[in-house]
């Protein structure tokens, strides 16, 4: 079936891209820069169409545990916030990961600490990839970098939290949730039948009832549980690796950046190239599981790695730890909100590497 | 081809929405396209702004800092962008409010005075499709079919009894630029 063009923000496109892959209920409560998708959903109300509940919490706490009795219950649901509201969210979002749930929680990150600032950022890497909630687990984090990702990836986030029975992050930021691009939308989905035999629904009498918990006072279960996860993280670091490259062929020093930032460093990559300069980048699509395997590759051919990200160093540590000190590796990237410009990121590279 | 503009000036001017028809008129153009509003301490302040890029090609970073092209509508803009034009770039403004004119030798300046132009019209809401009609003047990039096509999209139905009027904004736009330096 052909698939629909429009002019969208990248919020409003997981809003739409949610309806059209049949999802069962979003619960949300509004803060910006991510608001768009809550009032997009509420405006179309899809309740009345594909049956999706829509429902504005009375915060993001209520609005996570909606999300973890939904998933309990085999069903395909999914919150959204910016980072002091996904902070707020921690607490279910590892009982979700402890319960072994699929979800899909969205970030459109603003800057911090604290309330910080509404404007762009990429400072809760650590925080979507090394667990965020107390105890060892990890998310899978999807990392769009244009509003056609927010869209497609939406449907991509739940066949891998169904796959895995695993909470999925979609890691984005205020640029990309504000700003507008085309989308080519996906067909209409019809909302899943399927009755899962791990689901608190639709038991039949021929097997046990399900529970649903993520506690177990026994150490020597919960260990076996903690194995557990373990090996279904290294099946996903296995299987789930997504990047993208763009000339990497000749090149003699890497960009590493994900998100706005690994668009700001396409135009980096030009400039660099008009001067001479054989700059290639690598894109993260998955930032759990990263591409470490690749870096660590391509670490054996360029001469240096610039991680770029809209925050303090957070990535870079991924990095640094793929590259394993093959290569030189550094960190560049503004904060508070600044969207770190093309030329800014060729100058550090210059200043680092070739002694401009 | 690809054509990197700012529109910056008050909230309310329709700063914004003249970003969206432009974006959507490069739809219709089966052009790429990113429209990047200011949606921070700027716009809560009462100025807004937005880049728009229109290209042949995939577009890389939606945010930059130099243009080809900035259309500035209050003095404010022009004191934070005048200098943002890329050498041999364009900056065109509307004259109204503004107490400092701009500055440059190294780029084509046109004034547009569509606050003007639009109260004559009896319609202040025009000004932007009349500011919007002068940067399609000296900047061809999008065939005016497809900029009235892209202002059927960017208008909610409800408003589509506007569009003639808006039409005639724009051709007015066209007629009233004029080249300062």
């Amino acid at each position: 079936m052909k698939k629909e063009l429009r002019l969208m923000k990248g919020n409003e496109a997981v809003a739409e891209a949610a309806i059209r892959a049949g999802v069962d209920g979003y619960f949300g409560y509004p803060i910006t820069p991510q608001t768009e998708i809550i009032e997009y959903l509420m405006e179309a109300n899809p309740a009345e169409t594909t049956g999706m509940i829509v429902l504005q919490a009375e915060s993001e706490i209520a609005a996570i545990n909606m999300v973890y009795g939904g998933a309990a219950c085999g069903k395909k649901v999914m919150t959204s916030s910016s980072s002091p509201g996904i902070s707020l969210k921690q607490e279910g979002i590892t009982y979700i990961a402890g319960a072994e749930l699929p979800c899909l929680i969205v970030n459109v990150v603003r800057g911090g600490p604290g309330l910080g600032t509404i404007q762009p950022a990429q400072s809760d890497y650590f925080q979507a990839t090394k667990g965020g909630g107390h105890g060892d687990y990890h998310l899978i984090v999807l990392a769009p970098a244009s509003v056609q990702e927010m869209a497609d990836f939406v449907d991509l986030s739940f066949e891998l939290a169904f796959k895995y029975r695993n909470p999925v992050m979609m890691l984005s930021d205020g640029a990309i949730g504000q700003m507008m691009e085309k989308v080519y939308l996906s067909p209409q989905k019809e909302r899943s039948k399927t009755i899962y035999d791990w689901a608190t629904t639709g038991k039949p009498a021929t097997r046990e009832r399900n529970i649903i918990t993520s506690l177990d006072l026994d150490p020597n279960g919960q260990e076996l549980f903690n194995l557990k996860l373990i090996a279904k993280y290294n099946l996903i670091r296995e299987n789930e690796v997504r990047y993208e490259e763009f000339q990497i062929e000749d090149a003699e020093y890497l960009l590493v950046a994900y998100g706005t930032s690994a668009r700001v460093c396409q135009k980096s990559v030009q400039l660099a190239r008009e001067e001479g300069i054989k700059l290639g980048l690598l894109r993260p699509i998955t930032l759990f599981p990263f591409p470490s395997k690749r870096i660590n590759e391509l670490a054996n051919r360029v001469k240096g790695m610039l991680s770029v990200e809209m925050s303090a160093g957070q990535m870079v540590e991924d990095v640094l730890l793929s590259v394993n000190g093959k290569v030189p590796v550094f960190h560049f990237g503004r904060m508070g909100g600044i969207v770190t410009t093309p030329e800014e990121v060729v100058e550090c590279l210059k200043s680092k590497f070739i002694g401009g | 081809m690809t054509e990197e503009i700012l529109i910056a000036g008050f909230g309310g001017q329709g700063v914004l929405s003249m970003g969206k028809i432009m974006a959507y008129s490069g739809v219709m153009q089966d052009m790429e396209v990113s429209w990047m509003p200011s949606y921070g301490p700027e716009m809560r302040g009462g100025t807004a702004n937005v880049i728009v890029i229109i290209s042949s090609e995939r577009i890389s970073s939606p945010i930059i800092k130099h243009f080809d092209t900035a259309i500035i509508l209050n003095q404010q803009s022009m004191d934070k962008f005048e200098s943002s034009v890329k050498p041999g770039g364009i900056l065109i403004y509307d004259g109204n409010g503004i107490t400092r004119h701009p500055e440059r030798k190294d780029i084509t300046i046109y004034r547009v005075d569509a606050t003007e132009e639009a109260s004559k019209m009896n319609n202040p809401k025009i000004f932007n499709t009349i500011v919007l009609g002068g940067f399609l003047k000296v900047k061809p990039i999008i065939k005016m079919e497809n900029v009235i096509k892209g202002l059927k999209k960017s208008l909610p139905e409800r408003y589509h009894n506007l569009i003639p009027i808006n039409e005639k904004a724009i051709q007015r736009g066209t007629e009233i630029i004029k080249k300062v330096s």
